[in-house]
């Protein structure tokens, strides 16, 4: 009922007629900071406006939520560590101990290399994305209003407020550019720049197919961080769009679909964190392993 | 999609993270897990040893219990020997005994008969002489008498 009264709040404020559309874009839109065509920086104040800043533009929404949960997450688990005995574990030891050894079995199974480096990226990676998905079953209204409420204070009156990270592709891409980075570093670190290099043109096919090698190699490669971003990205996105389809067009009859959308997407959450994992582990393996032949 | 410089954000963002991850996270819990299952290893073979422990103490428990056992037989059965010794030396002392009285016993009642047969044998004497006396005051034929009266006295 609360997202209810949100929602009419803030077809209230908007004007007296905010339709649907408009109710929805404004949610998929950002809290941009960023340069404006004539030079200097700030907020945008529309949605043309950040449109018109066009890549030197940060979305301060979902950076902060961002580096909020993933920051907190591991600051948390950090005084969690420091209190850590190896005596019986009281209950939140546990708790952060069972995701710990859970992803160390997933990076034992997966990762047949010796490197220290991989399971903590692995732990970071998913405890940070499981988090960031979580945010999408926060009511669609609720952070957002509490965004315009402060936003009044300081002259903004139509605030964008995006509050799951994950359905920000910058976000997505931004953590799969950097697995790439890694994926390309380690290739390079094990095999050497020559083994690389031949592991894309050499196979499938001999050497005087070269061309038609690199051909193939090169979007096999581009698209393994294409791929890993952006199915998480499409994943939550298309969550994130139902709750709000079903928000704007439902009115009072939201609550059941909401609710069952909800408990579907409790599913999908854990599974693209897991996925997003997974995927990983195994593409840094890869990248570990020693040229094939 | 508008990619911005969002996503050099989050690049960054990535990189602290891990590397805060694997320097002050990552080694806490690894660590406490280690020693928690050197713990559970050490636990484990002390339960094993303390197993086999017991178990050898078992045996030598069973072992001293059975010696005791046939200690104690041994000396019961030396004590019955004693016993039945000592009772077959009482019974032979006291039938010695018992015979060595009834020989005195025999002896005595022997003296007594021949001292009562020689005081009975005066006594007849005296009585024959008497009763002599009496005869030879009607009879005088006391060569005749005085003959019987030895007869009779030899025959007592």
């Amino acid at each position: 009922m609360a997202e209810l009264a949100d929602a009419a709040h803030a077809a209230a404020e908007h004007g007296a007629e905010t339709t649907a559309q408009e109710y929805i874009t404004h949610h998929l839109s950002y809290l941009t900071f960023g340069q404006h065509p004539d030079g200097h920086w700030g907020f945008a104040h529309t949605m043309e406006e950040a449109t018109e800043m066009g890549f030197m533009a940060f979305h301060v929404d979902t950076l902060f939520w961002s580096l909020f949960l993933g920051g907190g997450a591991l600051l948390f688990f950090r005084w969690i560590g420091k209190k850590a005995t190896s005596d019986v574990p009281n209950g939140v030891q546990n708790f952060v101990e069972s995701i710990f050894e859970f992803v160390d079995e997933r990076v034992s199974e997966g990762f047949n290399h010796k490197n220290p480096v991989i399971a903590p990226l692995a732990l970071t990676v998913f405890v940070w994305i499981l988090l960031m998905n979580l945010m999408d079953l926060v009511p669609v209204d609720w952070l957002p209003e509490v965004a315009i409420f402060i936003g009044h204070f300081f002259g903004q009156e139509h605030m964008s407020f995006k509050v799951v990270p994950t359905t920000d592709p910058n976000i997505t891409l931004g953590m799969s550019f950097s697995i790439f980075a890694l994926i390309i570093y380690y290739s390079i670190k094990n095999k050497g720049a020559w083994g690389f290099f031949s592991e894309l043109a050499f196979h499938p096919f001999g050497k005087w197919m070269m061309p038609f090698n690199l051909m193939i190699e090169i979007p096999t490669l581009l698209a393994k961080p294409i791929s890993l971003g952006l199915r998480l990205f499409g994943n939550l996105y298309a969550g994130e769009l139902l709750f709000l389809v079903i928000s704007a067009l439902l009115g009072l009859y939201q609550l059941p679909f909401h609710f069952v959308w909800a408990v579907f997407h409790i599913l999908v959450v854990p599974l693209q964190a897991f996925v997003f994992m997974m995927l990983t582990i195994v593409y840094l393996n890869a990248a570990h392993d020693g040229v094939h032949h | 999609m508008d990619i911005t410089l969002t996503i050099f954000g989050q690049s960054a963002a990535f990189f602290v993270f891990w590397w805060f991850c694997s320097t002050k996270v990552w080694p806490l819990f690894s660590n406490v897990l280690e020693e928690r299952k050197q713990r559970i290893a050490d636990g484990l073979e002390a339960a094993a040893r303390a197993q086999k422990d017991l178990e050898l103490a078992q045996n030598a428990s069973t072992d001293q219990l059975r010696e005791a056992k046939e200690q104690a037989a041994s000396i019961i059965d030396q004590a019955n020997k004693r016993a039945s010794q000592i009772v077959e030396e009482a019974k032979d002392k006291a039938r010695e005994e018992g015979e060595r009285i009834i020989a005195g016993a025999n002896a005595e009642i022997e003296q007594e008969m021949n001292r009562a047969r020689e005081a009975l044998r005066e006594q007849v004497g005296a009585i024959a002489v008497a009763g002599a006396e009496k005869i030879l005051e009607r009879s005088i034929d006391q060569a005749a008498n005085e003959e019987l009266l030895s007869k009779l006295a030899a025959e007592l």
